[in-house]
């Protein structure tokens, strides 16, 4: 019986789960040279130190003047309830925008940290890709038929890139007024980038909305994962960053976010930090991952282009633009609850009933299957 | 502070109150408000207030303040006895040789993945951690009635479980012994409990002032949450004996108090894993309920791996199976699913009997080095003439010894023989080997002779 499992973790055109060959690589020259002796409070300094050149580019003056307060996390979610619990705390009357759709995680993060959370328009249904005007209004606080609208100096949270789960993106001039209202506002940006390197295949790319920022003098946070970019999800390896005024300040919040860590976990597991680190320390290997990375990228991207282009081929009435404009590992098809159910009755294709696709699931062994079974359901 | 308007509600009519609403929603402003932020340039940008200015720098931690210490000391004589860490005669840390052969085993495997747990974790890391805690034929077990879940290392345990009480159980009140782990009080008040203390150590005997345990207990509300040391108490080394034990559990079962047992050195503290969980398993014989949160971070060298579990004891099984759908929903919005690979060094070393009696015997070496080190020690101070009754020394058990040297004779020493230790007086004895004793022995001496 043919069966295709469209929900969770990457896979290869085989559909088999990778782990990256630069990982293999590097646990083999971690194991038994180092002992399992804790961490600091703040995680391992190495891995940290590579993570923010990641994110805020390698030769960042910000880095250089040590004005990111950064610290190890338990990759994404962790760095996001950690920041949570820091807005809860120092922020006590703050509240989080939250974007509609949004991994539904972020509510139940911002939920237990006890902050209150409103939400901001994102996804457009009827094109299927941003609703950037609304989007704006609600930034600006100026929706007239919104009972959400932001006071000045709210906390915005934005998905870096591979907006999870609707794969759409706003584009760089869209981010670029994003930014600007944003700072008009004096709101806060949080960034949970949980996809560099596996959106568009380039890591630079992918993080341009957060380089945007920067140069618009904003103070961002961010959310950093390696589950995903490096196949790393059981270890748990993440970190969060905030942007602060000067070095004095950077070492008074990461002293803050320690305090919040201590009661949590004491401190974050060393094997993946360990991992990350050797890989991104070592100009080889670090070579290495970026072509992985865009190895992966690159799959799902011609996977999008297959799938589209089949469904074309077999004369859809509908437009499939939608699944090659959105980008990531999903892809918010469109589809009906009923739909889903009839692709999962009659066809053995499972996917969450919101119609969202994980593309990693998608291979050129099903691809022609799932384009057929999506056509049948939907003609 | 926010100026207070009434906003009218969005389902207002006219379009003149809807530019109304508007309106009033701009002049409201939120107390964080950044006024600079309006400035637009995008080549200096960089200088407007961050909502963040307000953030102190916090204190150092007292424990790690201690390595950082020692770590610029430039006598080569020097001592750290704050390490919460285990040494070995060199001064080493120490992975165990089933620990290395594990991790080998594990990375030779080509057919493991890293992908995400569940929530919970591994399931046969769960199961054996039970068993190893509560007794391979403990009745619990046997009946279904325990729920584990995978957590990060004791920390991580002891929060989850303490947010799943505050959450979900009647009395949001723990006691915690005097003194304690210095986390403890942090770990649970984040977690939305309030903190009281009972009598626990007597600094006059240096033992337990267990008359005043059982007077606190005694008084507490009844369904109190109450945490108890399961062994080797942190930081005084202090324990119950097992008539004490039986006191404990008959008071509080008695006055419905909730056991919350910290099992951090299981094996560590006697030599001897079941020893070492009696405690627990007379509070489970009972019948009744108890948390436990399980720790291998001593008792198998995994300190940074961040390997623990949180047990439930319930009294029916499908309470357990309801527990356990709760616990999920605490961890998730916390860390999503555990770190997956110390606890598949754990998992790999306790299902197979052989290393699992390669443990065992690692274990104890260890728990041996620091009761040989205990009695060196006492030798010394008597072959000193040492005034005092060091006994406590002996007496005291796992990896701390709370000397009894107040902060300044602490400082004395630190000043004088470059020995760092936390300022309550507490030496780690994993710090020491046969080589350094006679000098701590020297300190201690005149700490005590010179400085009242």
């Amino acid at each position: 019986m043919f069966r295709i499992c469209l929900q969770g973790a990457y896979r290869d055109d085989n559909g088999k789960p990778v782990v990256l060959e630069c990982v293999r690589e590097a646990e083999r020259r971690i194991a038994g040279n180092l002992n399992m002796e804790y961490l600091p409070m703040g995680g391992s300094v190495k891995m940290v130190e590579e993570t923010l050149k990641l994110a805020y580019g390698e030769n960042s003056e910000l880095i250089k003047e040590k004005r990111i307060a950064a610290v190890q996390a338990l990759s994404g979610t962790g760095a996001c309830r950690l920041f949570a619990d820091f807005q809860k705390r120092f922020c006590p009357d703050s509240q989080i925008y939250i974007p509609v759709p949004t991994w539904a995680n972020h509510h139940n993060i911002w939920r237990d940290a006890q902050v209150p959370q409103k939400t901001y328009h994102y996804y457009h249904p009827e094109s299927k890709g941003l609703d950037f005007a609304a989007m704006i209004d609600d930034i600006k606080g100026m929706s007239l038929f919104s009972s959400q609208n932001a006071p000045n100096g709210s906390f915005f949270l934005l998905h870096a890139c591979a907006h999870n789960p609707t794969g759409v993106d706003p584009s760089e001039e869209q981010w670029r007024e994003i930014s600007h209202h944003i700072k008009a506002k004096g709101h806060f940006a949080f960034f949970d980038m949980a996809y560099q390197g596996f959106a568009s295949g380039d890591p630079e790319k992918d993080a341009k909305a957060i380089r945007i920022f920067l140069e618009d003098g904003h103070h961002i946070g961010i959310a950093q994962s390696y589950a995903k970019n490096m196949g790393l999800y059981g270890q748990r390896v993440g970190c969060l960053s905030v942007l602060c005024e000067d070095e004095k300040q950077a070492v008074a919040v990461k002293s803050q976010l320690q305090q919040l860590a201590r009661p949590m976990y004491s401190n974050p597991p060393v094997h993946g930090a360990l991992i990350v680190s050797t890989i991104l320390s070592d100009p080889d290997l670090k070579k290495q991952w970026l072509k992985e990375v865009k190895v992966m990228a690159d799959r799902i991207i011609g996977m999008r282009t297959a799938l589209r282009g089949n469904l074309e081929k077999l004369g859809s009435p509908l437009s499939w633009q939608h699944i090659t404009n959105q980008i990531g590992m999903f892809c918010y098809s469109g589809l009906t609850p009923e739909q889903v159910d009839r692709l999962t009755n009659e066809f053995h294709i499972y996917m969450t009933r919101n119609g969202r696709i994980s593309m990693a699931g998608v291979t050129t062994g099903n691809v022609e299957y799932l384009a057929n079974a999506i056509h049948e359901v939907t003609k | 502070m926010r100026p207070e308007f009434t906003l009218p509600s969005s389902s207002s009519s006219s379009s003149a109150d809807r530019r109304l609403n508007a309106l009033v929603r701009h002049l409201a402003t939120a107390s964080m408000v950044s006024q600079t932020a309006v400035a637009f340039s995008p080549t200096s940008g960089f200088h407007g207030d961050s909502v963040f200015s307000h953030v102190v720098r916090a204190p150092e931690d007292p424990i790690l303040g201690v390595t950082v210490a020692y770590n610029k000391d430039p006598s080569p004589v020097k001592l750290n006895l704050g390490v919460g860490a285990y040494r070995t005669e060199e001064g080493k840390p120490l992975v165990l040789n089933v620990v290395r052969k594990a991790e080998q085993m594990l990375l030779n495997d080509k057919s493991r993945v890293k992908e995400y747990l569940p929530i919970v974790g591994i399931a046969e890391f769960n199961k054996l951690s039970a068993k190893l805690i509560f007794g391979a034929d403990s009745p619990a077990i046997r009946e279904n009635r325990v729920t584990t879940v995978q957590c990060l290392s004791g920390t991580g345990s002891l929060r989850v479980g303490a947010e799943f009480l505050a959450r979900h159980y009647h009395q949001k009140t723990i006691y915690i012994p005097q003194p304690t782990w210095g986390n403890h009080p942090k770990v649970f008040t984040l977690a939305g409990l309030s903190v009281k203390t009972y009598r626990y150590y007597d600094p006059t005997t240096r033992g337990m002032n267990f008359q005043g345990l059982l007077e606190d207990l005694g008084s507490a509300p009844s369904g109190s949450i109450v945490l108890l040391h399961a062994c080797a108490h942190n930081p005084t080394g202090v324990d119950p004996t097992l008539q004490q034990w039986e006191q404990i559990r008959q008071l509080m079962r008695s006055k419905a108090l909730l056991p919350f047992f910290d099992s951090a050195y299981q094996g560590f503290a006697s030599g001897n894993l079941d020893e070492d969980a009696q405690s627990i398993r007379m509070f489970v014989a009972d019948g009744g309920e108890c948390f436990v949160a399980q720790s291998y971070a001593k008792n198998m060298g995994l300190y940074g791996e961040r390997v623990g579990a949180l047990s439930v004891v319930c009294r029916a099984a499908d309470v357990a199976s309801k527990v356990e759908s709760q616990l999920k929903l605490v961890i998730r919005p916390m860390f999503s699913n555990p770190p997956i690979h110390g606890a598949s060094i754990v998992a790999t070393i306790l299902k197979d009997s052989n290393m699992f009696n390669e443990w065992t015997i690692e274990l104890k070496a260890m728990a041996d080095r620091i009761i040989s080190m205990r009695k060196q020690l006492f030798d010394a101070l008597h072959a000193r003439g040492t005034p005092g009754d060091w006994s406590h020394i002996i007496k005291q058990i796992g990896m701390f010894t709370f000397t009894g040297l107040n902060s300044k004779q602490v400082e004395f020493m630190t000043r004088e023989y470059h020995i760092y230790m936390t300022s309550d007086g507490r030496i780690s004895m994993a710090g020491l080997s046969s080589k350094t004793v006679p000098h701590l022995a020297d300190a201690i001496h005149a700490a005590v002779t010179r400085m009242s």
